[in-house]
């Protein structure tokens, strides 16, 4: 799959040091790169602190967060289920709404693959919507590869996990982060650190409205997620996605498995001292 | 063919037969890590698999005139081509072609383009014993059952099983030992191979400038049923042909490693013609029935590419959809992703409108694929074309939803309704949730949605750089 885009640093001055970030320093570079949140419809509803813990560290490292009011959801669900009409207009909703900013920011990597790859094919039918829509498939960024490409953070540098964690890879997040790619942000493997589970990208069996629409196929694959994650014997699980985080979670409370899952925004900002320590 | 109820059962059924689950994730697991393994030995496979895949592309958009250039070139080795265009017609031919041929007792090499146009029925209607000679077909032939996988059919058995189907249908005595059952099962066909006059065979390859014939098979079965009797008809899919014979090796070499992690498969049979004057054996005539059965519909479409697959299987093996349900739940011939695309495309969409919905579009179907199908995206175009036939509910349902996202007071008035609507227990959790989230709830929790949720913070403490 083709690496989602090749860019230029729009604010990224020369003397950008990323020694001086990797150790955590804010601002050193031509501050503030201006960034619209998308907090996406479910960390909006589900998961308010994985959205502040963004936004902690965003403004860490410099950057002025935006929240546009008017935003909704990118229009995933209704895609993914075939219902292109409904998911067109959810998607010019969100092109509207984030068309004034200058990049946006989303925990989601599986929202940012369908801003990128689809929003623009969905407003086919009004020339200008449809500009828009690629101009914001072009600036609009993933979390953790924000930090990496555009604020040149080392995030396995500054997390600091106490313990043993594994990782759920979330399978919307090809085209967006590899596996690989994902690894490299945390932590390295070891007893108290990254334990990698059988598979880290078998499919945690959420998929949006599949999870709903088959729910014992869905239950399925939660159970074979869940049972490879135990294996590792890690209760920490870095997961990304809130609708893999939904699934999975409920999944591990029905079966009563004691699993936590965190966005590796919310592990970042207990890092870095933004947030208090989850209870 | 599946309703929506009738899959929905059958995948309950699955789910239900631990001993099925059991099977089918250890068999698929197994292949899976061995065509992983078999990749990494190969010198630069993404550079095949693109190759493969543009030769199929550029094939599928040259196809008529490939097939015309394929059936020049079997007609000038001696071999006879028929046209079937759809299933009857070619169930008809070979029939007839058996008929002429005046055999009792066929063998048959595994193909499921003859499952495809239920072929054995007809055969045995028209007074002709036919033996699959395949072990896996021949199990499930003995046993009354169907494939549940295009390469390995019954992978849905255990050894335990497939004893007592032996000893059902040809009176040996029990053994589960495997390597015992292939021998009982070796010399029962053997006996089958000495009088056979007639050989039906699938064709993985057929090459356009050549006319030659490729079939891959790991047992033997492929090569005795092509040389042994008097007339050969191979069935073969109009999308199987590649232009050159140079073509074949990366298809070859994608083949088997994708299947079952072989470099090779044990026996790759190439056939030109039928036998020539010059040469001991192989049959005297050679008919090759050419499948189109909805086929040529999709050239040229949205859904041209899946006439790519080269049925290897590796997208079934991927899936963890499949890993759980195993094949029978999709009630079609060709099962898993690639069948959640084939048959709808070829038997009709709307009778089969659950399959490609039956997938959490993961993609690991479209990263185990060796010709780079985009299984998922075209699942969607699948549901995309579906959707104005979902239950009134559902669009209603959806066009409720889009209502309310295109709004933001909307939205959030929703946002404020949904922790009344799903009020959790003590612990924090919805554990059986009213009305649509009941599905949700089917097998898993659901947190109680926090009463304040991302925005409300953000207007309370984070605006103001707090």
């Amino acid at each position: 799959m083709r690496r989602r885009r090749s860019f230029a640093p729009l604010r990224r001055s020369p003397a950008a040091n990323p020694r001086s970030v990797r150790a955590g320093l804010p601002g050193v570079y031509n501050p503030p790169v201006r960034a619209a949140l998308f907090v996406t419809c479910l960390t909006d509803t589900f998961f308010p602190r994985a959205g502040e813990a963004v936004v902690r560290v965003l403004r860490h490292f410099g950057c002025a967060v935006e929240f546009p009011p008017a935003q909704t959801c990118c229009g995933q669900p209704a895609y993914n289920s075939g219902f292109h009409r409904a998911a067109r207009d959810v998607a010019a909703h969100w092109v509207e709404v984030f068309d004034p900013y200058e990049c946006v920011v989303t925990p989601s990597a599986s929202c940012a693959a369908m801003i990128s790859r689809h929003t623009p094919e969905l407003l086919a039918d009004d020339p200008a919507l449809k500009r828009a829509a690629e101009r914001l498939a072009e600036r609009t960024y993933e979390f953790s590869v924000f930090l990496r490409d555009r604020l040149l953070v080392d995030t396995a540098a500054l997390l600091r996990i106490a313990e043993p964690f594994t990782v759920h890879y979330p399978c919307h997040a090809r085209g967006v982060y590899s596996v690989g790619e994902l690894c490299a942000s945390l932590p390295g493997e070891g007893p108290n650190g990254l334990r990698l589970p059988r598979h880290t990208d078998l499919c945690c069996g959420f998929g949006g409205m599949f999870a709903i629409d088959q729910p014992q196929i869905s239950g399925a694959m939660a159970g074979d997620k869940l049972d490879e994650l135990a294996a590792t014997r890690a209760e920490l699980v870095v997961c990304n996605e809130a609708g893999c985080t939904l699934n999975l979670m409920g999944s591990a409370n029905r079966r009563g498995m004691c699993l936590r899952f965190r966005h590796v925004a919310e592990l970042l900002a207990e890092s870095l001292g933004l947030l208090e320590p989850a209870p | 063919m599946s309703t929506p109820t009738g899959f929905k059962q059958r995948v309950a059924d699955a789910i239900s037969d631990a001993r099925l689950v059991r099977a089918v994730h250890l068999a698929t697991l197994h292949k899976v890590e061995s065509r992983e393994a078999s990749f990494l030995a190969m010198r630069d496979p993404e550079a095949i698999r693109d190759a493969a895949a543009q030769i199929k592309r550029r094939t599928l958009r040259n196809l008529p005139r490939y097939l015309e250039q394929f059936a020049e070139s079997v007609a000038r080795r001696g071999g006879q081509v028929h046209f079937a265009p759809d299933a009857a017609a070619a169930r008809r031919i070979v029939c007839e072609i058996a008929r002429a041929s005046g055999a009792k007792l066929a063998v048959k090499s595994k193909s499921m383009a003859t499952e495809e146009i239920e072929l054995n029925p007809a055969l045995e209607a028209a007074g002709l014993r036919i033996v699959e000679t395949d072990l896996g077909e021949f199990i499930v032939q003995i046993d009354r059952d169907r494939p549940s996988h295009i390469v390995t059919p019954i992978i849905h058995k255990t050894r335990q099983q497939v004893a007592a189907a032996m000893v059902r249908a040809i009176g040996c005595e029990y053994t589960d030992d495997p390597a015992r059952l292939t021998q009982i099962a070796r010399a029962y066909l053997r006996d089958v191979f000495q009088r056979c006059e007639l050989g039906i065979t699938g064709v993985n390859f057929g090459v356009a400038e050549t006319g030659t014939l490729c079939i891959c098979t790991n047992e033997g079965n492929g090569r005795m049923t092509v040389t042994r009797p008097r007339v050969h008809i191979a069935l073969m899919g109009i999308e199987k042909l590649v232009p050159r014979l140079r073509d074949l090796a990366p298809m070859l070499k994608l083949l088997s490693r994708s299947s079952t992690g072989q470099p090779m498969t044990v026996y790759t049979t190439l056939i030109t013609g039928p036998r020539a004057a010059n040469e001991p054996d192989g049959p005297r005539e050679l008919h090759v029935v050419l499948l189109d059965n909805g086929r040529s519909r999709l050239l040229g479409g949205d859904y041209e590419s899946v006439l790519s697959c080269i049925r290897c299987g590796a997208c079934l093996n991927a899936c963890p959809v499949y890993r759980n349900i195993g094949g029978h739940a999709y009630a079609s011939v060709y099962p898993g992703p690639i069948g959640s695309l084939v048959t709808p495309l070829l038997a009709g969409l709307h009778r089969n409108a659950d399959l490609p919905r039956a997938s959490s579009l993961c993609g690991a179907c479209q990263a185990a694929c060796p010709v780079k199908i985009d299984i998922p995206g075209l699942l969607v175009k699948l549901r995309r074309d579906s959707a104005a036939a979902q239950p009134l509910s559902k669009r209603a349902a959806i066009a409720l939803w889009a209502w309310l996202m295109t709004s933001p007071a909307r939205y959030e008035a929703a946002q404020g309704l949904l922790p009344l609507l799903l009020r959790g227990d003590a612990d924090g959790w919805i554990h059986a949730a009213p009305g649509p989230a009941a599905a949700w709830t089917h097998s898993r929790d659901l947190p109680a949605p926090p009463r304040e949720t991302f925005r409300s913070l953000w207007r309370s403490r984070l605006q103001d750089g707090a």
